[in-house]
């Protein structure tokens, strides 16, 4: 069993990568469905497209250069080889035939040169392309306020950056191959009717014929196609679901029954891809008839006319040449057709988001917070996510340099709204929110990142070393401020004993680490970051009392010297607050220190003596769900 | 694992074979066309007529054998690609099946995502060799053979020269295809980075607003995504460079047929339609020799997918029902550990663990993390197997008793419960899916989680997201707990169940299961010691071992660890008091 776990796992950090691999792949199939496949060509989507491939002009007008050479170069040789039979062979003149053949080895060479530099070209142009409108989409993301991304799926994002752009970087790709098949069908076209239009127009009427068949048939064969991958990919859905319920499944003795399913699943599949395949090859007995008829027509109509001696037998030869490459640029034709369709439909959804207007914007005239102080204060504050039910009612309250403000109250009662407010995730309906005397919307937005350092909840890290998540933005950090953030906060220890110490790379969401482990390191992240001010939502679930009793010091620590606001849930924390805030419902209702509050004799006197060891356990834990916007939307 | 498909098989490669025949008849039906009408004009006092009927003859052999080669290889790709849907199937069901039966200590070792890409993409791996592999292969071969055997005949010298390039060419472009795996799976990872970085940046938008770390996190995005072009246009030069010198080698091949031919015509050794039968010819095998590369890939890819796979198939199931495995029968559900060992991964978890839970008796453990109370729990169930000792419910040894009898018995609630997609119904009812609407509705009121069902639009068909991440902890935890005692478990083990629950609502659903369930025999691991500080027996865990037993009172008095860690939990408390 070693051996194999050996094998399995090169290296620990390259674990969590696995599944994400595929998600260019997959998003990109999610996001193909049937009302794509019919949409509209739109010709705005395409200026604004072509607005992103204006820097690389240049490069796009030397590939369409290559892309002409290289077609023509195509429809040469066939010509090359008439003229070589005509009239070099039939005239008996071999120095000409040698011209013909040299002729005919420079046009490949003109081919093959052109040929590469097309596709190096393109392929350049449109991975350019694609990076510049990523990087655009990303921009916007990162612009766009908290409520955007509240309302917003991670995976509808993460389609739309990989799904959609991959989409249109694959109709820039075949843009060019599109050009070349049509230059291809006229060239064929015109040279066959100069050679010979009667003939011509004989063996091209197969042509309109294989053009109708390849139109009827594709989004045919493409939706049993898309129905095939729809049904491979809820095969790996519940392949998934079963890898990681698989201790529920075990324990629960359900095997059996998954088994059933799963089979059920497979075999759906399995006829969907068998109808994919016999509506893929059906096409090949029709092309051929077709092609074969054409051929024939050629054969009988030109070998008569050879016969005649009104044509040439290499013009009769160039003809059957011809004729065997109708169908590829009808073929790839009508696929481009489909790959275009799904470009616009990607083109509309990522133009869509580009356009959203930026809620929380910077102001032109923003001023830098060079020295901040630390002051919190919060003016006749209304605010709520749908402004039509406010979630804070006039709030005012300040938090003066060096204090602590402990904000409790049940579960629902705006606490974490009021918090997002302070650090300007979104932008207040009503009043005004100040640091320092200065409203936080005339305060550039980088400014009041170095002001204030918040510690989420949920401590949030990111894949990369321990050293990486502590340091994160505080760029000037060195290896030894966060080594000794990490001494202070209490985790050293367990840093150390990870493999690689402190550039041991953490596995998805630090999944290596316990959930105090990872409260502590954010912890650390925020010491280090040592703002003036620190916003931080206390939790207290999960966590044993060993660790707790370590969070609780580390708590300490941090609070000292900073003006802090807390959503507390520790009645320790809560006691050595400057200033307790009891919110209810969105407004407060009490404010003052622990002695005050308890001789108001009101909700947190009440609250207090109920004798648990924690806030939390106040409200039931069913309302948690209320809280957070994102399920409000 | 094709055994059982010979037929299809078989019907695959002869289709392959029949169409590969008739495809190369086609050049030499063309170039007797054109000889027929070459010949006839050169030659004097030819029958019009004769010349006529013997071109429509050749035409329609044409036709005919146009379209009986479209039929063939219509019937060649669909056998194939049938032939690989059928194998990958029995694969995909085979190798599901195995993963559900390997035990948890298979499962702890392995990444989910690498046992996905097994399933998905390494299963795909040897579907697109058994179909494009197995059955091309003979179409390729019958091809390049039988073209170079018959352009031979019409002229050796000719073709010689003409195919002299192609082994070089085969050769090279398949040694660049490996170079473009390699690269591939660069990029993969690549992306799959660039795709983290994005995700991580998304998910915690939280962290990067609270740090303004909006331009930072736009360099690693950029970092990443340039890496990915960079490597990609590696790929693509490797490609186009590929690409290119295949087609510009078959044109300087025409090029030579149309010189070197050309002359021998001239000199009468050479029939202009064997010039064209020639050209012909090439042009047809463009197509089998560009598909050598993908072959020797799709055989270099099999070979990696294939093993991969058996190496997960070929794993015998740590725990396994032997012939003598004889299903448990619960009389009383007495629960006993005698001198249990266990080790983890080679690291030692328990060591003499020793005792006994009785019907209506419930037994607490405490410790520290990793004190080896989870492994307790994981024992109980038989998903791991002790190293020495016993462990027995009414006196038989787990192993010697039927697996599925044994976790029928047994209960476990985990700390972190895993939820399906699915609605809330279906994930409660998940041990017993023919269980009836209150029955789910019972489990759920015990578990106290009816109450925030009942007021979701949906109620119980509500469905809960990628792992129930539409709910809270404690909600969750609560719906797994409904999970297990909607099967009625003789034995019932929370671990850390109600971490995330509140201490009321904890209390209340121990209340509850007292009231339905009698005769349970309850072990409870957790932190909070409110939640089993009532029990008859609690074992205070540390590095394995049992360091202190007894009831509270008496673990109290003990003044040992269990007292500290009371003294710890209560400080909060008493300070009230102060």
């Amino acid at each position: 069993m070693a051996s194999f776990f050996g094998k399995l796992t090169p290296g620990k950090s390259k674990k969590p990568r696995e599944r994400p691999a595929r998600a260019e792949e997959e998003h990109a199939q999610l996001h193909e469905s049937d009302t794509e496949m019919f949409a509209e060509l739109d010709s705005t989507v395409f200026q604004r497209f072509f607005y992103y491939a204006g820097p690389y002009k240049k490069a796009m007008f030397v590939a369409t250069l290559a892309v002409l050479g290289f077609t023509l170069a195509n429809l040469a040789v066939p010509l090359i080889i008439k003229i070589g039979i005509d009239t070099a062979i039939a005239e008996k003149n071999s120095s000409l035939l040698a011209i013909v053949g040299i002729a005919l080895i420079v046009t490949a060479l003109v081919q093959w040169v052109s040929n590469y530099l097309q596709r190096i070209l393109m392929t350049r142009v449109a991975l350019e392309v694609l990076y510049d409108i990523r990087a655009d989409m990303f921009l916007q993301i990162q612009r766009l306020g908290m409520s955007f991304s509240d309302k917003t799926p991670v995976g509808s994002l993460m389609a739309r950056m990989f799904g959609d752009v991959g989409a249109l970087q694959e109709m820039l790709e075949s843009s060019l191959e599109v050009i070349a098949d049509l230059l291809t069908i006229v060239g064929i076209v015109v040279v066959l009717l100069i050679l010979d239009w009667r003939m011509a127009l004989i063996a091209l009427s197969v042509m309109p014929l294989l053009f109708l068949i390849r139109v009827i048939w594709q989004p045919l064969a493409r939706k049993a196609f898309l129905r095939m991958r729809r049904n491979s990919s809820v095969v790996g859905v519940y392949l998934d679901q079963n890898v990681s319920g698989i201790r529920v499944i075990q324990a629960s003795n359900r095997q059996k029954a998954n088994e059933e399913i799963m089979s059920g699943k497979i075999s759906t599949f399995f006829s969907s891809a068998n109808k994919a395949a016999r509506l893929g090859g059906v096409l090949m007995p029709t092309v051929e008839l077709l092609t074969g008829t054409a051929l024939a027509l050629v054969i009988i109509i030109g070998g008569m006319r050879v016969l005649d001696g009104e044509m040439g037998v290499g013009t009769m030869i160039a003809f059957l040449l011809y004729v065997q490459r109708f169908f590829e640029p009808i073929r790839t034709l009508t696929m481009h057709y489909a790959i275009l369709q799904r470009a616009v439909a990607s083109g509309h959804r990522i133009f869509e988001l580009l356009d959203i207007p930026i809620d929380v914007k910077e102001k032109e005239d923003a001023k830098p917070l060079d020295d901040p102080q630390g002051e919190v204060e919060f003016k006749n504050v209304t605010f709520g996510y749908d402004p039509e039910r406010p979630i804070l009612r006039n709030i005012n309250f300040t938090a003066s340099p060096g204090q602590t403000v402990a904000i409790v109250g049940p579960t629902g009662s705006g606490k974490t709204s009021l918090m997002a407010l302070a650090h300007r995730f979104y932008d207040v309906q009503e009043g005004q929110i100040l640091l320092d005397g200065i409203d936080v919307r005339d305060i550039k937005q980088d400014s009041i990142g170095k002001a204030m350092g918040m510690v989420l909840q949920e401590p949030f890290l990111f894949s990369q070393t321990v050293m990486e998540n502590v340091r994160y933005n505080t760029r000037y950090a060195t290896r030894e401020d966060v080594v000794n953030a990490c001494k202070t906060i209490g985790a050293h220890e367990f840093v150390m004993l990870l493999d690689d110490g402190y550039d041991t790379i953490l596995e998805q969401r630090g999944s290596n680490l316990s959930v105090g482990q990872r409260q502590l390191i954010s912890f650390a992240r925020a010491l280090v970051a040592n703002t003036k001010i620190l916003i931080l939502d206390e939790a207290t679930a999960n966590i044993d009392s060993y660790t707790e009793k370590v969070i609780q010091e580390a708590l300490q620590k941090l609070l000292t010297g900073r003006t802090a606001l807390v959503i507390a849930h520790r009645l320790s924390t809560i006691r050595n607050a400057d200033k307790i805030i009891v919110v209810q419902v969105g407004e407060i209702v009490e404010e003052g220190t622990h002695d005050e509050l308890i001789e108001i004799n009101g909700l947190y006197a009440s609250l207090w003596t109920t004798n648990y060891s924690s806030f939390d356990d106040i409200a039931d834990n069913a309302d948690d769900v209320l809280e957070t916007p994102a399920t409000s939307t | 694992m094709t055994i059982g498909y010979k037929w299809h098989f078989g019907a695959a490669v002869a289709a392959a074979i029949v169409s590969s025949i008739l495809f190369l008849l086609i050049p030499r039906l063309l170039g007797d066309g054109v000889d027929t009408a070459l010949l006839a004009f050169q030659e004097e006092g030819v029958v019009r007529s004769e010349i006529q009927r013997d071109l429509i003859g050749i035409a329609l052999l044409i036709i005919f054998v146009s379209t009986l080669r479209g039929t063939f290889g219509f019937l060649q790709m669909y056998l194939g690609e049938t032939l690989g849907q059928r194998v990958a199937s029995r694969m995909r069901m085979v190798y599901f099946e195995k993963l559900q039966s390997l035990s948890f200590s298979f499962h702890d070792g392995v990444h989910t995502g690498q046992l996905m890409s097994r399933g998905l993409s390494d299963v795909e791996g040897v579907r697109a060799f058994v179909q494009s592999g197995m059955v091309q292969v003979f179409r390729v071969i019958i091809m390049i053979v039988a073209a170079a055997i018959l352009m031979s005949f019409l002229d050796w010298q000719l073709a010689l020269v003409s195919l002299s390039f192609v082994p070089f060419l085969v050769l090279r472009s398949a040694m660049m295809r490996l170079r473009l795996r390699i690269l591939w799976k660069k990029i993969q990872d690549a992306l799959g980075d660039l795709s983290t970085t994005m995700e991580e940046n998304l998910s915690g938008v939280r962290v990067v607003r609270a740090f303004s770390a909006q331009r930072y996190e736009e360099e690693k995005f950029d970092v990443g995504a340039r890496e990915v072009i960079e490597l990609r246009m590696d790929a693509a030069k490797i490609q186009a460079s590929g690409g290119t010198a295949m087609s510009f080698a078959f044109l300087v091949a025409w090029g030579i047929v149309l010189w070197f031919g050309g002359e021998k015509v001239i000199r009468d050794e050479l029939t202009v339609g064997e010039l064209a039968q020639f050209f012909a010819y090439l042009a047809i095998l463009q197509f089998p020799v560009r598909m050598i590369p993908m072959l020797v890939n799709s055989v270099a890819r099999a070979a990696g997918a294939g093993g991969r796979l058996y190496e997960v198939l070929d794993i015998d199931p740590a725990i396994a029902d032997g012939p003598d495995s004889k299903p448990l029968n619960i009389t009383d559900s007495v629960v006993r550990f005698e001198d249990v060992s266990f080790s983890y991964h080679g690291v030692s978890a328990l060591e003499h663990i020793s005792f006994e839970a009785r019907p209506d008796h419930t037994i607490g453990i405490v410790g520290a993390p990793g004190s080896g109370k989870s492994s307790i729990a994981h024992l109980l169930p038989r998903f791991y197997d002790a190293d020495s000792g016993h462990v027995t419910i009414d006196g038989v040894d787990l192993k010697d008793a039927t697996t599925r009898s044994v976790r029928a018995a047994v209960g476990l609630i985990q700390q972190d419960p895993f939820l399906f997609d699915g609605t809330i119904k279906d994930n409660i009812r998940y041990g017993d899916m023919e269980a009836s609407d209150e029955k789910v509705i019972e489990a759920a009121r015990i578990a106290q989680v009816h109450d925030f069902i009942d007021q979701l639009p949906e109620k119980y068909d509500s469905s809960i997201g990628e792992r129930g991440t539409g709910l809270s902890g404690g909600q969750r935890q609560r719906v797994a707990i409904a999970r297990t005692i909607l099967t009625g478990p003789p034995v019932l083990i929370f671990d850390d169940s109600t971490s995330s629950v509140d201490a009321g609502t904890d209390a209340r659903i121990r209340i509850e299961l007292a009231r339905v369930s009698e005769g349970r025999t309850t072990i409870i691991i957790a932190h909070r010691l409110s939640s089993l500080m009532h029990a008859q027996e609690i074992l205070v865990l540390d590095a394995g071992r049992i360091v202190e037993r007894g009831t509270h009172d008496e673990l109290l008095a003990l003044n040992g660890r269990y007292s500290e860690l009371w003294a710890l939990q209560q400080k909060q408390a008493t300070e009230i008091e102060e």
